[in-house]
């Protein structure tokens, strides 16, 4: 199937949850939903379950408009982000209770429990009761539930989110090879950058009830059509100082100067604000033309095998993501690294109007 | 200000326990040095809680002692030990001000009002809350509640430890760098003892100097950020440290070679000697039924290649997932599935590549415990 939001404006109490989405999604694909607490994600989600219906505008899906048909109507899946099973049933009961309710013969639902059960790791659980489970086959169980009915639309709600680290990686592996088998529409909601990447499939960015960008994600990712889709898609988050483009040098904080970039000299002169990602930021010179900055160390967080260090100039703070373990103590002198040809430019509306040059080649297999 | 001492330490729930599988914490020893910065890291059910809780007082550990500076406290109860916490919510009291809060802990152990207000303005404006000591605590930010809990530790002088418990799980995550930042700054400069108990290896490794890693009742492994990283003393350290963990393959000695399956390895001389001891060492040692020899590689120190090397091995690639940052890139050796890291710019890959392993990188774990590292 295919679904098509249009136009979508939902009010409640007067106040604007969602303002003016339009949203096409194609049969078969896979869409994070990224962007902040109360960006709107779960809102939209309830609005394509048909949980509520939209103020304004309509849901179409295979071109038939189902904009106040109820959830109960259409055939949807929902997963959320506490883990809800029914407790008085076992894991075979709770995976199988939508093809029992929809009076499957027995040995079909045998059959279908068994296959979904394999796929998620929790076929030696069936047996058990929901509380017996750690927090992981828990969450497996609901989504096992959600999985076995053929839905045409499958909604997760921030799924993995109380769930620790190492289960989070181990599941997203899994969700991203399920997906690839299955031809129904798949909208997953988070908070978190880095898992829509690990994620693939589309990305939707959206900020206070309206969508930045729709597209393919490594493509949202690496070209934001906007200073605003740019940090809400990055983390740590893409490193932003404002400054001057003149014919033939850039000045931030009216001090520092440097000649810029001949792909940036086509642009017209004047303010913009240049992001630059904080992986690209370094310890030691790569390039002739980088510019040295003086700093000092805010903290330096540390996430097993790599470091995010978070750093200050005079004027501006800035964020570098380094490979591996580098610790540094509060205030430490630093110098940095800016690499003046990875710059992104960003108008003052926020609009991109300049996007550096990807380096090397895409390592693809 | 105290040195912790767990000396000879179990604890069990249960009255008469059987086996190791019926203690929380299995018997250890361990020091916490005064003003060290330390994190206690595990998984749920690791025992990590369990461990918390007999230092604070709130449990008492059914074998062996715990010392505060040499003295055993064991029975002390909680609040004659001096030892200040915070808790995964901010436990404040909302109708009073910041300052009144602050004040609290002071005024109750009777501290005259000329000596609360030097201290709580101090403590206030360290934690940037100054501007703040006027209002009702109930109007502030999760943030700024978790400050004021933070700062009813440090008002006081007698405080020997401050234990903080997933302090910062109702934090913003935009602001969550910002308070890590403050703890660390607090620590440089109060010298307290501070144990930073979590499950995430970002908190952990953030805030403290030392990290004890905890399985299944046990300290696996305490060392520094560094050590967990590049040194995993136990193949579970490998695998939770690190996104992704460790590759591990169960390896053998045979026909004077390493063997992973039918896969000869290509290791350094010095590894190839520790593997053949292993193996000749299991070989003897016969009543030891299993034969658990594993060699680690982080997917870090993997590097793939379209062309093989004197020292690859040929694998299958199965996929390469671009994650902004750099990509992950999934291959089959021997039926086995693992992850490689390449840097961003990579050149592209193939389905059929050549992985080579960092010999300085490869480990050899027995039993799951490190036995030989690479060398730089």
């Amino acid at each position: 199937m295919s679904l098509h939001l249009q136009n979508i404006d939902h009010i409640v109490n007067g106040v604007p949850h969602i303002s003016g989405i339009d949203l096409a999604l194609e049969p078969g694909s896979f869409n994070v939903l990224l962007g902040r607490t109360l960006a709107g994600k779960t809102t939209l989600m309830r609005l394509m379950a048909g949980l509520e219906p939209p103020t304004r505008g309509k849901i179409i899906i295979d071109g038939k408009d189902v904009t106040n048909v109820s959830v109960r109507k259409r055939n949807v899946s929902m997963v959320y982000q506490q883990f809800i099973n029914y407790p008085s049933l076992t894991v075979y009961d709770n995976i199988a209770s939508p093809l029992k309710l929809a009076k499957h013969p027995k040995s079909a639902i045998d059959k279908r429990v068994g296959e979904i059960a394999e796929m998620l790791h929790i076929e030696h659980l069936l047996n058990r009761y929901p509380q017996e489970l750690s927090g992981g086959q828990q969450q497996r169980t609901a989504m096992g539930r959600a999985l076995i009915k053929d839905a045409d639309l499958i909604l997760f709600d921030e799924p993995l989110v109380n769930l620790d680290y190492k289960l989070r990686e181990e599941l997203r592996d899994e969700l991203r090879d399920l997906f690839q088998a299955r031809n129904c529409i798949a909208v997953y909601a988070t908070t978190e950058p880095n898992e829509a990447l690990a994620l693939g499939g589309n990305t939707a960015v959206l900020h206070e009830g309206k969508l930045l960008q729709y597209g393919p994600t490594e493509q949202v990712y690496r070209e934001p059509n906007g200073r605003f889709s740019a940090e809400m898609f990055s983390e740590p988050p893409i490193n932003i100082v404002p400054g001057r483009l003149t014919d033939t040098e850039i000045t931030f904080d009216q001090s520092l100067h440097f000649p810029c970039d001949d792909k940036l000299k086509r642009l017209e002169p004047g303010d913009y604000d240049f992001g630059v990602r904080a992986s690209h930021l370094t310890l030691q010179p790569q390039r002739a033309d980088d510019l040295a900055l003086d700093v000092h160390v805010d903290v330096a967080e540390i996430s097993g095998s790599e470091t995010f260090l978070h750093v200050h100039h005079e004027r501006f703070p800035l964020v570098l993501h380094l490979s591996g373990i580098h610790q540094f103590s509060v205030n430490e002198p630093l110098k940095v690294y800016f690499p003046t040809h990875q710059l992104y430019a960003f108008d003052k509306q926020g609009h991109t109007v300049h996007i550096p040059a990807r380096q090397g080649g895409a390592a693809h297999g | 200000m105290a040195e912790i001492t767990l000396k000879g330490l179990a604890h069990s729930y249960e009255k008469t326990p059987k086996g190791a599988a019926d203690y929380a914490i299995r018997q250890m020893d361990h020091v916490w040095h005064q003003g060290g910065a330390y994190a206690l890291l595990g998984p749920s059910g690791c025992g990590k809680s369990t461990l918390l809780n007999i230092i604070s007082g709130l449990l008492e550990p059914s074998e062996g002692d715990v010392l505060f500076d040499g003295q055993r406290v064991n029975e002390l109860p909680p609040e004659e030990r001096n030892i200040a916490q915070v808790f995964q919510f901010p436990v404040i009291y909302d109708t009073m001000t910041v300052f009144d809060n602050l004040a609290f802990p002071l005024r109750n152990m009777n501290t005259p009002e000329y000596r609360v207000k030097p201290k709580v303005l101090e403590v206030a404006d360290i934690l940037e809350l100054t501007s703040l000591l006027d209002r009702k605590a109930k109007n502030l930010t999760a943030d700024e509640k978790q400050k004021v809990s933070m700062g009813r530790g440090l008002v006081r002088d007698d405080v020997t430890a401050i234990l903080f418990d997933e302090p910062l799980t109702v934090i913003d995550p935009q602001l969550k760098w910002k308070l890590r930042r403050k703890l660390k700054e607090i620590h440089e400069r109060f010298n307290i003892t501070m144990i930073y108990v979590t499950h995430d290896q970002l908190e952990a490794s953030t805030f403290a100097d030392k990290i004890a890693v905890m399985y299944e009742g046990q300290v696996v492994q305490f060392g520094t950020p560094r050590e967990l990283f590049e040194r995993p003393a136990h193949t579970f350290v490998g695998y939770f440290i690190g996104s992704p963990g460790m590759n591990f393959m169960a390896v053998e000695y045979r026909d004077d070679q390493v063997m992973f399956g039918t896969q000869p390895l290509p290791v350094s001389e010095q590894m190839k000697h520790a593997v053949a001891n292993a193996s000749s060492a299991n070989a003897i040692a016969n009543d030891i039924s299993y034969n658990n020899i594993k060699l680690g590689i982080r997917p870090e120190f993997i590097a793939i290649a379209s062309n093989p090397t004197a020292d690859s091995v040929p694998i299958q690639v199965t996929s390469v997932q671009d994650l902004g940052t750099y990509s992950l890139l999934t291959f089959k050796l021997n039926e086995q599935t693992f992850k490689a890291r390449l840097p961003e710019g990579h050149p592209p890959v193939g389905e059929a590549a050549f992985a080579h392993f960092d010999a300085a990188h490869v480990a050899l774990y027995i039993d799951e415990y490190l036995v030989e590292a690479g060398h730089e």
